[in-house]
């Protein structure tokens, strides 16, 4: 322990300490003074094997900044935290485990972390049982729904609802209306298509055909003509990852983007650097966060440049991003809650108006989300300054729960 | 479907024909091994998959497509020639399931040394600059790459059947597949024989990795599903028949093509129903029993 704080709480608890101890002897204040000394304990699972390595490898390296700037200014109460990362391997059985295992056997004060909507629900599910709080750091609709979420579930990153529907405001008035969606057959696909048709309502959208295509595929030639025949005004990719990539590349190769507009609602900034510039070039897409809003924005600005230092001149990636907001939330509520107790920390970050990385952010008091900007982005293939820099930064929608699906509609009584 | 026009089904056709060719390729090589060897090779895709790879590195290295598909064969089927002596040869009269277990075991191997090799994420590819862009076909544009996928399929195939059907060597690998004895006895090391027969065909699968490259994310894990694919291929088309690997892998690619045009749900699924019921018409598959080169 150390001693140089000061604080009231803490002056209080050794005057108590020093009155038992006059009573009940020494071994009280030994005990008390060893509960103070321990670190603060956050369980951080994530895939860091399978398909999102790269995307989890910077949640952890931007996860380890945010708990390094925390113990470097004194930590809580002298108190430093150590961060416990796992690898959940992208499987919810094995998220499952691991989480229980932090819990029950390294008693982590709470969890926060994932990387798929899959493995974040399974984390949730364990971390709602234990009541410890979970603050998920994963795109994802389902863990906002009444279904699944406790008081004690907090999530950081965007939903994929939110997301699309930020992309179809922005694009759906300029290309034209005609839309036809390349989706990838599962929830996912089928969630965004939603969020786009619903956001294309207000602009009169016409949807020429909703093509699903198998999750995983790695040819997508077949669907290409069909596309091409229909001359949409707008192609809409409702895929992810490999996926995205291997639609992206050969819709590239037939020539269509001369053709349409291709929009994506999610472009991530990992993806397009494993993907390249020509089969992304053009594409607009949605994201979380992209290093170049710091031009206009202050605290990312701030956040860039420490994770620069860190890391030989990197920039985060968005995943990486969140987990630097997911690890900062918890620790400032934690100071300011002055406790780590799950609801004592759940109650401050219900209140809480937060910017660590990307402008003003709240989480709502029904489910928790947090409700914050979206980043719209156009991928370059010319004239960039760097590797690093791929985005054109077209927009920035700004934080609005009306862009959320309705508490009503996920199942919360309003608070 | 209303929308569906005479030219929509041509250019449908050309592009089932395009996605047919790597898939003849394929099974080309998977059949030409088991036609030989009776070794199914469970480490086909991996071989696609790192031909895949090298074909990237050599591209990076020599800046040239051309020079890369000559480099890429002629590594891929060193790596089988290896394979075939060191691994594979000791298993020869031990069973069809001693080899199967062995490549299977050796497909993981391949795989965990491109992702220490290369990284989990793969490598980016583009379409070489003197093939990009697209050819008006009066049916509506096509990828000229995929054109040239059709052509360089074509040649290929061509180049291995005057190779087996109208060489010396080619007659003692056909003498070999019917009948391996009495080649011994005639005083042929067969032994040799098959060992080459293991790198042309893994020497084949690295070029349809190469090949495919441009046209789709280069990860260690690509060949998997093409594994898969190349069976249906090889079983529609008759185990070790190579007219068969050739005449089903285009028929594959049109059957998927033609059906993601009517039914994208079920595109996947089309391929396998096709294999199913060529099973139960013909259990023997299309070009089956009928000798190495029909």
């Amino acid at each position: 322990m150390s001693d140089s704080t000061t604080s009231p709480l803490r002056r209080r608890l050794l005057a108590g300490g020093a009155a038992g101890a006059a009573i009940a002897g020494a071994p009280f204040v030994s005990r008390l003074a060893y509960a103070q000394s321990l670190p603060i304990k956050i369980g951080f699972p994530t895939p860091l094997t399978g398909a999102f390595s790269a995307e989890a490898q910077d949640q952890v390296r931007a996860a380890e900044l945010a708990v390094k700037e925390f113990n470097a200014a004194g930590g809580f109460n002298g108190r430093k935290v150590e961060l416990l990362v796992r690898d959940d391997k992208l499987n919810p059985g094995e998220a499952a485990t691991r989480t229980l295992e932090l819990i029950e056997k390294d008693k982590v004060d709470l969890i926060v972390g994932s990387l798929s909507a899959a493995t974040q629900l399974s984390i949730n599910a364990i971390c709602k049982s234990r009541k410890t709080l979970f603050n998920s750091i994963s795109q994802s609709d389902a863990i906002n729904e009444a279904k699944d979420w406790s008081f004690y579930t907090f999530h950081e990153a965007l939903t994929p609802h939110a997301t699309a529907g930020a992309v179809a405001r922005y694009a759906f008035p300029k290309f034209g209306k005609k839309v036809v969606y390349l989706t990838a057959d599962y929830a996912y696909g089928h969630e965004m298509v939603r969020g786009f048709q619903r956001a294309g309502q207000a602009f009169g959208m016409q949807t020429l055909a909703d093509i699903r295509h198998p999750l995983g595929a790695a040819d997508y030639s077949a669907f290409l003509p069909r596309i091409q025949a229909l001359k949409p005004d707008i192609l809409v990719l409702c895929n992810f990852g490999r996926d995205l990539l291997n639609s992206a590349k050969q819709i590239t190769d037939f020539g269509l983007k001369k053709q349409m507009k291709v929009i994506a609602p999610v472009l991530l900034y990992t993806a397009r650097q494993a993907g390249g510039a020509e089969a992304f070039d053009g594409i607009l897409g949605g994201t979380g966060y992209y290093w170049g809003m710091e031009d206009t924005i202050p605290s990312a600005k701030k956040f860039n440049d420490k994770f620069r230092k860190a890391y030989g001149g990197a920039v985060p990636s968005d995943y990486g991003a969140l987990g630097y907001a997911g690890i900062r939330s918890v620790l400032q509520a934690i100071q300011e809650a002055r406790s780590t107790t799950a609801t004592a920390v759940a109650n401050v970050m219900r209140k809480m108006r937060y910017d660590f990385y990307k402008g003003t952010q709240f989480y709502r008091l029904c489910d928790h989300q947090s409700v914050q900007s979206i980043i719209i982005v156009e991928s370059k293939s010319t004239g960039m300054k760097d590797k690093y820099d791929v985005f054109k930064i077209l927009s920035i929608e700004a934080p609005s729960e009306s862009n959320l699906r309705t508490c009503d509609e996920l199942g919360h009584k309003v608070i | 479907m209303a929308e569906i026009s005479f030219q929509l089904l041509l250019l449908q056709l050309m592009t089932g024909l395009a996605l047919g060719a790597i898939y003849a390729l394929l099974a080309v090589g998977l059949s030409l091994i088991f036609g030989m060897l009776t070794v199914v090779n469970f480490a086909h895709g991996a071989f696609f998959m790192v031909g895949a790879f090298l074909g990237v590195y050599f591209l990076g290295l020599t800046g040239s497509f051309w020079f890369s598909l000559v480099l890429t064969p002629l590594a891929v089927g060193a790596i089988g020639l290896l394979c075939e002596r060191f691994l594979v040869r000791p298993l020869y009269g031990r069973g069809i399931d001693y080899p199967l277990l062995l490549t299977f075991g050796l497909s993981y191997v391949m795989i965990e040394s491109m992702r220490v090799l290369f990284g989990l994420e793969g490598v980016p590819t583009s379409v070489p600059a003197e093939l990009k862009g697209v050819v008006d076909l009066g049916i509506g544009s096509f990828p000229t790459y995929r054109l040239f996928l059709i052509v360089a399929t074509a040649v290929i195939i061509g180049a291995l059947w005057l190779f087996i059907e109208k060489t010396r060597y080619g007659l003692i690998i056909r003498a070999g597949s019917r009948d391996p004895e009495i080649v011994r006895i005639l005083g042929v090391d067969i032994a040799r024989v098959w060992l080459i027969v293991f790198g042309i065909g893994t020497a084949i699968a690295g070029l349809s990795g190469l090949l495919a490259a441009p046209t789709r994310a280069v990860n260690a894990e690509m060949g998997i599903p093409v594994l898969a694919e190349s069976f249906v291929v090889t079983v529609v088309g008759g185990m070790g028949s190579l007219p068969g690997a050739v005449v089903a892998g285009l028929l594959v690619g049109v059957v998927f093509s033609m059906t993601s045009l009517f039914a994208p749900e079920y595109a996947e699924l089309s391929i396998f129903v096709l294999m199913a019921v060529v099973l139960l018409v013909r259990p023997q598959g299309l070009f089956g029993k009928a000798g190495l080169m029909g």
